[in-house]
């Protein structure tokens, strides 16, 4: 039996432990279906024609994992930013970990999305929001919706800032031989509020995870959100993330990308406009060694005037890696004076390392300020000599100039221990060991 | 301590250097000039080590030893130093941390350990306040969006921290503004001393003002065409290249 085969027919089984009543059960239900007619990607679509699932369809995958498994926190804390204080929805194999984390119901509701989905007091938050910017017919999409159950739910109301930032971590135990992990996280900061999450999935051993993850993120008017997501997984862990953010006047989202590990890595990105003088930012450090792959899907759609949206992702390809940027930016005719900018800067370090850069401009309003800029290069000949002389190596030379150019992108980011955090893994990736602290 | 033999360097088999000799003693300071295209920067970059340049024939020695297979980092650890024409701007490392790594690869190569961060800390306190340059601009990225004379100033800044024996100032005058010019060549001047040597690479006569060479030479067209003392720079600033130019046809 193939994986969709027995995901539809898993499909049963799951609707035994839900509450079939609640209307989210019918967005389930159509989802499902919407699966069945599509089923997995193929590289035969343009949008896949650099990733293909199909080995990954293959392995024989546990839908519902076991219950109670349980972790140490001296196991974990090294996954989370411990050197501050936060909040964090942990889960293990799927399964929330309470005595790992630490929710909130004070001023703001930093919980758990079994709770949203089943609890009466948020079913009106539910109506509103439950999958109204997520896809509807794109295929990996719908197939997180049908099993949506788990996963984290943050609702920052009008004017309210948690006193922390949310850390949402998933930790795969090895106690499947494989596990497939489909969380579903919904994140609504409301006018003027605030929030700073961070992001990581984390296999512990070298079994087989594949985590089809669905964010959706409702930014109001004037709403701040940072979106930091931690990619440095087990050479047997694939994740397929798909964020689909909703912006207002006004606001002002960013989403880092921090791609460092895993065997398949799929984002697909995508910010939709719905008001006047906002701000989406995407940022991303992509560094690869091995056979990892990583493929970079994002959109921007400019459906209002007077916005802007800057990318730019940055990409280090070592030994055998692949890489993809596919950069999709949308000008509406209605969106004049949007000023919209791409950039995506690769450097292959090996000759067997591949990235294919694509940047995908639809702009139908003629009063507009679009850039995008791809390159792919090697280390600039005349930086290295110029370090050289100064008597550093010229392997530590290439290394720092490789360090400089990913560590530039992290200015935007206003954690101060998460920045520290990623300029280490960086570092560690790129077998710095430059003689400074980062 | 630095003494160059019959140097010939090509860049894609188009030859530049045709035939340099100099001898550069310790304690001595020497001024290269000459027009455009002539080879001073090429000069400069082949005894540095860049390998863009091919030496075809002679040869770069630097007390005593041959450099033609000594890399470029292994000649800053023997003390040679290039102040650049364009330093190449770095974003994303700091003047701190790049200084802190070069200072720190120099002593690993001599078998030393790590400076310590204390005495590093000094080291760049002190040698900063001689090119009076701001604290805050050590913590920005190296070079990027520098003045030209900011970058000027950061080339001595580091020519300062790594004492070299030989350092050779590429047209560090280009660029420079009265005030920058006077701290950079205060900065050279303090720095000088019996030990080591200073080849200044410039077009003008200006900055001859304030380092005051010892020996003056011409160089056109891949050659040395004419040697004196400060003098010369003088006449060259009066009469330009002209003369000499035909001077060397003749």
């Amino acid at each position: 039996m193939d994986l969709k085969e027995k995901l539809i027919s898993s499909f049963m089984a799951f609707e035994n432990n839900v509450d079939i009543e609640h209307p989210v059960h019918d967005i389930r239900t159509e989802a499902i279906k919407n699966f069945e007619t599509k089923g997995f990607p193929s590289k035969k679509e343009e949008a896949w024609k650099y990733t293909s699932l199909n080995s990954l369809q293959k392995i024989d995958f546990s839908i519902f994992p076991k219950e109670d498994n349980a972790l140490e926190y001296k196991d974990v804390k090294r996954y989370s930013i411990h050197e501050i204080d936060t909040y964090k929805i942990v889960f293990i194999d799927g399964i929330y970990s309470s005595y790992l984390s630490e929710t909130t119901h004070d001023g703001v509701d930093i919980c758990l999305m079994s709770s949203a989905l089943t609890k009466p007091m948020y079913r009106q938050v539910i109506d509103v929001y439950f999958n109204k910017v997520a896809s509807k017919d794109e295929s990996l999409t719908t197939l997180n919706t049908a099993f949506s159950r788990e996963g984290a739910y943050i609702y920052i109301p009008k004017n309210k800032m948690p006193k922390k930032p949310v850390e949402i971590l998933h930790f795969a135990t090895g106690n499947e031989a494989s596990l497939l992990l489909q969380p579903r996280n919904l994140v609504i900061v409301e006018e003027n509020a605030e929030v700073q999450i961070i992001e990581r999935h984390q296999s512990l051993t070298t079994n087989e995870v594949l985590t089809n993850s669905v964010t959706e993120i409702f930014a109001a008017e004037s709403a701040i959100v940072d979106y930091y997501k931690i990619q440095n997984d087990a050479n047997t862990a694939s994740l397929i993330d798909n964020t689909y953010i909703s912006q207002k006047s006004k606001s002002n989202v960013k989403v880092h990308t921090f791609s460092f590990g895993g065997k398949l890595t799929r984002n697909n990105l995508n910010f939709y406009q719905d008001g006047e003088y906002m701000d989406s930012t995407m940022k991303g450090v992509t560094i690869l060694g091995e056979k990892q792959h990583v493929d970079h899907h994002t959109l921007v759609h400019h459906q209002q005037p007077n916005c802007e949206s800057h990318q730019d992702y940055k990409g280090i390809y070592g030994e055998n890696s692949t890489g993809v940027f596919n950069g999709k930016i949308i000008v509406d005719k209605i969106a004049q004076k949007t000023n919209a900018f791409q950039q995506n800067n690769n450097i292959l370090v090996s000759d067997k390392a591949t990235i294919n850069t694509k940047p995908q401009l639809e702009i139908f309003a003629d009063d507009v300020k679009c850039s995008h800029g791809c390159t792919i290069g090697q280390l600039d000949e005349d930086a290295l000599f110029y370090l050289q002389s100064r008597g550093i190596p010229k392997k530590e030379a290439r290394a720092l100039l490789m360090y400089a150019f990913a560590n530039n992108v992290l200015e935007s980011v206003r954690i101060p221990e998460v920045k520290k955090r990623i300029n280490k893994l960086i570092a560690k990736k790129l077998g710095v060991n430059l003689g400074f602290d980062l | 301590m630095l003494e160059i033999k019959d140097l010939h360097a090509s860049v894609e088999d188009k030859e530049i250097l045709k035939g340099i000799n100099l001898e550069v003693k310790a304690g001595e300071v020497h001024a290269i000039m000459g027009p455009n295209g002539s080879g001073k920067s090429t000069l400069a970059s082949v005894i540095a080590g860049k390998e863009e340049f091919e030496v075809t024939k002679g040869s770069v020695a630097l007390d005593g030893e041959d450099l033609e297979e000594v890399a470029p980092e292994e000649r800053a650890h023997k003390g040679v130093f290039l102040s650049f024409q364009y330093p190449v701007e770095i974003p994303g490392v700091s003047v701190t941390n790049f200084m802190k790594t070069a200072i720190n690869e120099s002593r690993k190569a001599k078998g030393l350990e790590d400076m310590p961060a204390k005495d590093m800390l000094k080291l760049i306190r002190e040698k900063s306040e001689l090119l009076e340059i701001d604290r805050k601009f050590l913590s920005r990225s190296l070079n990027e969006g520098f003045s030209g004379g900011e970058k000027k100033r950061n080339e001595i800044f580091q020519m300062a921290m790594l004492e070299p024996k030989v350092a050779i100032l590429d047209e560090t005058d280009s660029g420079l503004d009265i005030d920058a010019l006077r701290i950079v060549a205060n900065g050279v001047n303090k720095l000088k001393s019996k030990d080591n040597a200073v080849i200044v690479i410039t077009h003008y006569q200006r900055l001859l003002d304030y380092i005051v060479p010892d020996f003056v030479h011409v160089l056109h067209n891949g050659k040395i065409v004419k040697s004196g003392g400060k003098e010369l720079a003088m006449e060259l600033e009066e009469k330009g290249y002209d003369w000499i130019k035909q001077e060397a046809t003749v």
